[in-house]
């Protein structure tokens, strides 16, 4: 396995914060690597440093072995599809998009014919005259990818590059670009902090709180198995069930993550009071509270549910309940 | 019922405030083609076009004319390249005492003429510096950078700060991204404010009037014409030039920062 972009205990202050924290971190080439997180923890300066956009207060970078201390952002071989699209308004979309060939001197029609090629690539062939302000959202959001992707960068960066578009525009691109990573072989790191997103795009995703690492995993560990509370509630919204309520059970002082999925209503178990009715669609979310702890059920559309305030027993199976044992208490 | 009319007693008022405003205007140009050369007479006693060919004619126009154009342009010149940098710097980055270096860029346009004049002419002599053509320059640039800057700033805060990343991004050094990104997208800012400072140091008096030694400027030499009356009508006709050669690209500012109001790059 090759090593596209490595941390080695990267940190990354501004004044007193640490917007990033002690960070080490190994993304191989060819992968799709997302970088999860709520707002503030840290994934976006990350990127921002792979980018050269910051420079690290501590740590060292590398991209495929070479050390990124002194390169500055145009000179490293990696784009970025930013957030906002940073679309420069006064070129039409064939200008755009072949923005970084122009700078790179190449001939006027090698660039048409490359920026042709992306157009087509993202679908947007036959937009070329157009200015970015006559587009819609997503039809900017692809002139973003087709303009990163023409300088055939050995690491594509992607912040937020959904955030903008509506759910059903949002699901298609998440499935675009799934496709066009595997087609172009390029390393992909993508920031978001859309758990769902993650979890279905993403070969393997770290998972970002209060600028350090909590968790890096493949989506499937990392549902099934979190290593910490906090990822256990972000990744998925699992119920996070405290250590004593745990010790009472399976004997051991530990946190432990329980999905609201692998919980079933039957007719003995613990006793506890249903607080909460809420009708998704697929199945109706319940809050039920066993004293102490308040646990999230997921009750199928076969089967009846429950009123606020009648008392119901709950079961799972002990395999179910991911004990945190990394996790001092 | 309200109506979007407005009353007619105001349409009056609004028009007599244009009137008194650009009707003495007018009464100069009509002294420009009197046939009386001694005294202001109302009505002139007759029309002519000689004055246009008296001040063809006239070396002292020429030469304060062009003096005048040599100190706009070069004072124009140094307010766009000082202007846009103070301007970048401002907008692009924080700093300690970032608000004060703003305001303190902006005061010399709010100090009295005078005031900057005589500051001025105390600090040349001070320095040892003889008046010249470069001490005028010097004077209107004061104030031209301020024109300039003040464009300009408001351009660059319009113009999303990724763009400049995202330039970088794509292979282009610093001067790269200036070229071909902010370039472009003040370059009517630019155009506005640099025609704004040329307008104001061409038809400047008073710190010019501290800072020049024996030249003068086109305003100056009106002024001295009228307390010397000869060829008075000459002076009008001078001051029909400075009209339009003011006019015009205040004009052209005007139409060129039009409908630029939206934030270049951060449409979504």
């Amino acid at each position: 396995m090759t090593v596209a972009v490595k941390f080695s205990g990267v940190s990354r202050h501004f004044g007193k914060v640490r917007a990033v924290d002690n960070v080490d971190l190994d993304i191989a080439e060819g992968e799709f690597f997302a970088m999860l997180g709520p707002s503030g923890s840290g994934k976006t300066t990350c990127l921002r440093l792979i980018a050269g956009f910051e420079r690290p207060t501590a740590g060292t970078i590398e991209v495929f072995g070479q050390n990124m201390g002194d390169v500055p952002p145009y000179k490293r071989e990696i784009n970025t599809v930013f957030q906002d699209y940073a679309l420069f308004p006064h070129l039409n979309v064939i200008d755009n998009v072949a923005y970084g060939l122009m700078i790179a001197g190449q001939s006027k029609s090698v660039r048409q014919k490359a920026a042709d090629d992306a157009l087509e690539m993202v679908a947007l062939g036959g937009y070329g005259l157009r200015k970015p302000s006559e587009l819609s959202g997503g039809q900017r959001q692809r002139v973003a990818l087709a303009r990163a992707i023409i300088n055939k960068p050995k690491v594509l960066l992607l912040d937020e590059p959904l955030g903008a578009l509506d759910l059903k525009l949002r699901e298609q691109m998440q499935e675009e670009l799934k496709v066009l990573q595997k087609q172009l072989g390029i390393t992909f790191v993508f920031v978001t902090h859309d758990q769902g997103e993650a979890l279905s795009m993403a070969d393997r995703v770290a998972v970002f709180n209060e600028g350090g690492i909590a968790q890096i995993a493949t989506p499937h560990e990392l549902y099934l198995h979190p290593q910490t509370p906090f990822v256990a509630d972000f990744v998925g919204s699992s119920n996070v069930l405290p250590a004593p309520f745990v010790k009472k059970i399976v004997g051991a002082s530990y946190p432990a993550s329980l999905r609201p999925e692998a919980i079933q209503i039957s007719s003995q178990g613990h006793a506890g009071v249903v607080r909460s009715v809420n009708f998704l669609g697929s199945a109706t979310r319940l809050s039920v509270q066993l004293d102490a702890v308040t646990l999230t059920v997921l009750c199928p559309l076969s089967d009846s549910v429950p009123n606020i305030g009648e008392t119901i027993y709950l079961s799972w199976e002990s395999a179910d309940m991911h004990v945190m044992e990394g996790v001092n208490v | 019922m309200h109506s979007d009319r407005a009353p007619f007693g105001l349409k009056i008022a609004a028009i007599a405030g244009l009137a008194f405003m650009h009707l003495p205007l007018l009464l100069i140009f009509v002294y420009a083609f009197t046939t009386e050369d001694k005294s202001y007479q109302w009505p002139p006693p007759g029309l002519t076009l000689e004055w246009f060919a008296v001040t063809w004619a006239r070396e002292d126009v020429w030469e304060a004319l062009s003096l005048s154009v040599k100190v706009a342009s070069i004072s124009t010149v140094i307010a766009l390249i000082l202007g846009t940098l103070c301007a970048a710097a401002i907008s692009r980055t924080r700093f300690f005492g970032r608000e004060a270096v703003s305001l303190m860029v902006i005061l010399p346009i709010a100090l009295p003429g005078i005031i900057t004049g005589i500051s001025l002419r105390s600090a040349f002599n001070l320095a040892d510096i003889p008046f010249s053509f470069w001490t005028i320059v010097l004077g209107h640039a004061t104030f031209c950078v301020v024109v300039v800057y003040n464009n300009a700033v408001a351009r660059f805060r319009r113009v999303s700060g990724s763009l400049v990343e995202a330039s970088m991004d794509l292979g282009a050094n610093s001067f790269q991204t200036f070229r071909h990104v902010i370039l472009p997208n003040i370059a009517t800012a630019l155009l506005a404010g640099g025609m704004l400072a040329f307008a104001l140091s061409f038809d400047e008096v008073i710190v010019t009037t501290f800072t020049a030694g024996q030249q003068q400027t086109l305003p100056i030499w009106m002024l001295e014409e009228l307390v010397r009356p000869r060829q008075r009508p000459v002076t009008n006709v001078v001051a029909m030039i400075v009209v339009m050669v003011t006019f015009l690209p205040i004009l052209g500012a005007y139409y060129l920062t039009r409908g630029t109001d939206s934030v270049a790059g951060q449409g979504k």
